[in-house]
């Protein structure tokens, strides 16, 4: 299947900087759509119909998430959008934001009338400082075309923290506070931030709004699988020959993104959705990209057949002990101690009895742990193990 | 340190992080009279405020260099071979991983994903980003910086 530009359709084809070369293009035209012929529970019922779930990593159906912080009671409702982008090898959302901030914000505001919110913000990543005059340009630009109504939209920046990219640790970030995860229940349509009810969007979940609501679910559902609708943006890197961003259906299988779109030789092995996603071996090529099979946020690193296995996976489990937010223990202990015995494998120090450890440890960590990072965070090691178990056992101390 | 508690004033607690990235700014990191005055003018205890201060890695309680360079570490820019880049420049700066500069130009540091790993290997000098980067290149690229 090739490339299919919906989320991307306005990149490289409008002026980002400016508001005018957007409207020529048909901005804005869904939002008017949305305020003048739609009801609140008509907007959420169309993005229900469509099938979109959400493009941040979870896949949660991005309408029933909505229509709970419709019907929630509160007075202040808030709309957030995730630009915290800090998976690793995640940089879609950096693309989107300098090539179409305009469809961004009509998503928003849409996200806005649908759930009766009047403020908004866009929890931009620290990293991505040098794009933060632009989207507040695009930002006022929209407001002195009046598009803004009385929505208030403010940009909050981050400050370097992988973990503020779960939803909950992301909006105490925003009250001030530590970026830890909270306890859920409740959950942020009912009480998220400042405790009223809250929809946080990644920033691809919402560039599907607008086309939605201008063409319609019907339209959307046509593309992908049965529980994968629309296409996806995804971020490869690696031992590929053209790194970079690509749209694809959902569905499609890895091997065309991998091979065809981004030209990798002599695949190892793939990292599907970053430190938190799963590994999958070269035979493995013909998976689906769905939420069904491997998806995450969309970060496709690729590895060819020089790397070694065990160093990747280590540096996977370095990087999350890092950025473990340490309010849990499972995560906060288990993510050191498995770096600890991965650094002794990379150095050929291992033994059988920690290659048990570390299976019982996974099973703990995704019981038990708070949030998304400390649950998913044995993925790399489960998956290497299953399919490099090899590997390991060559590493074991003789 | 006369003058380091005047950030402007201010009730809401959701203004903290915003506070401290000012401080950030304005001192090159987060002066402990600032921390106090924060903590002062908010009504919150020190230690809430310097657990704020503490946890973000663009925060540093410690002072820094004229100029930060952050380095990705991470996978897709290992896979780039950015330890030469590491290397490069703490051979052009003669500080190791941490350190700042004696005449305080420089400090140097890791960073985990910059999302810029389609042009990796990749830094950041304060806020600027620098990509498809050459032990070559570094030496040029740190001269720009004063």
């Amino acid at each position: 299947m090739p490339q299919k530009r919906v989320v991307l359709k306005n990149c490289e084809v409008i002026d980002p900087k400016r508001i005018d070369s957007h409207l020529e293009s048909g901005g804005f035209k869904a939002l008017s759509k949305a305020r003048g012929e739609m009801t609140p529970e008509q907007i959420t019922n169309e993005v229900k119909a469509s099938g979109l779930r959400g493009r941040g990593g979870a896949g949660f159906p991005c309408g029933i998430k909505w229509d709970g912080a419709r019907t929630a009671p509160g007075a202040n409702k808030y709309v957030i959008c995730n630009a915290d982008e800090g998976e690793v090898g995640t940089f879609k959302d950096r693309y989107i934001l300098e090539k179409d901030p305009f469809t961004l914000i009509e998503g928003i505001l849409i996200a806005g009338q649908a759930i009766g919110a009047k403020q908004g913000y866009i929890y931009l990543r620290a990293e991505y400082h040098y794009l933060l005059d632009h989207l507040q340009s695009a930002i006022d630009q929209a407001k002195q075309k009046g598009f803004l109504n009385g929505f208030s939209l403010e940009i909050r920046e981050g400050v370097g923290a992988y973990i503020c990219g779960e939803e909950s640790a992301l909006m105490d970030s925003i009250e001030g506070k530590r970026g830890e995860a909270r306890y859920r229940p409740p959950f942020p349509t009912t009480s998220g931030l400042w405790g009223q009810p809250t929809i946080i969007n990644n920033v691809e979940t919402l560039m599907n709004i607008p086309p939605i609501i201008l063409n319609g679910a019907d339209w959307f559902s046509q593309m992908g699988t049965e529980r994968s609708k629309g296409t996806k943006v995804f971020s490869v890197s690696g031992d590929v020959a053209r790194p970079g961003v690509y749209e694809i259906v959902l569905g499609s299988p890895l091997r065309e993104l991998v091979e065809e779109l981004a030209m990798a030789k002599d695949v190892k092995m793939v990292q599907i959705g970053g430190a938190t996603g799963r590994i999958l071996p070269y035979d493995k090529l013909d998976t689906p990209l769905a939420f069904e099979a491997v998806l995450g946020a969309g970060a496709v690193t690729v590895y060819n057949e020089s790397r070694d296995v065990i160093d990747i996976v280590h540096r996977t489990m370095e990087f999350l002990a890092e950025e473990s937010c340490g309010k849990c223990t499972p995560c906060r202990q288990g993510t050191e101690v498995m770096a600890e015995v991965l650094d002794k494998f990379h150095k050929g120090e291992g033994s059988l009895k920690e290659l048990q450890n570390l299976e019982a440890l996974s099973s703990a960590m995704m019981l038990s742990s708070l949030c998304g990072l400390g649950q998913a965070a044995p993925n790399a090691v489960m998956d290497s193990l299953q399919y490099f178990r090899n590997d390991y056992e060559s590493r074991v101390a003789k | 340190m006369a003058g380091k508690g005047v950030i402007t004033p201010q009730k809401d607690r959701s203004d903290l992080i915003v506070r401290l990235q000012e401080a950030q700014q304005r001192y090159g990191y987060v002066p402990e009279e600032v921390i106090r005055a924060l903590a002062d003018s908010l009504n919150i205890p020190v230690h809430e405020v310097y657990g704020v201060a503490s946890f973000y890695s663009f925060l540093s309680t410690r002072p820094l260099g004229r100029n930060v360079i952050r380095v990705c570490k991470s996978l897709p820019c290992y896979l780039k071979s950015a330890e030469m880049i590491m290397e490069a420049v703490q051979k052009e700066l003669g500080i190791g991983l941490g350190e700042t500069t004696p005449d305080g130009r420089f400090t140097f540091q890791l960073t985990n994903c910059i999302g810029l790993c389609d042009h990796a290997p990749a830094m950041l000098i304060n806020q600027d980003t620098h990509v498809d980067l050459t032990p070559e290149k570094i030496k040029q690229i740190l001269k720009s910086y004063q």
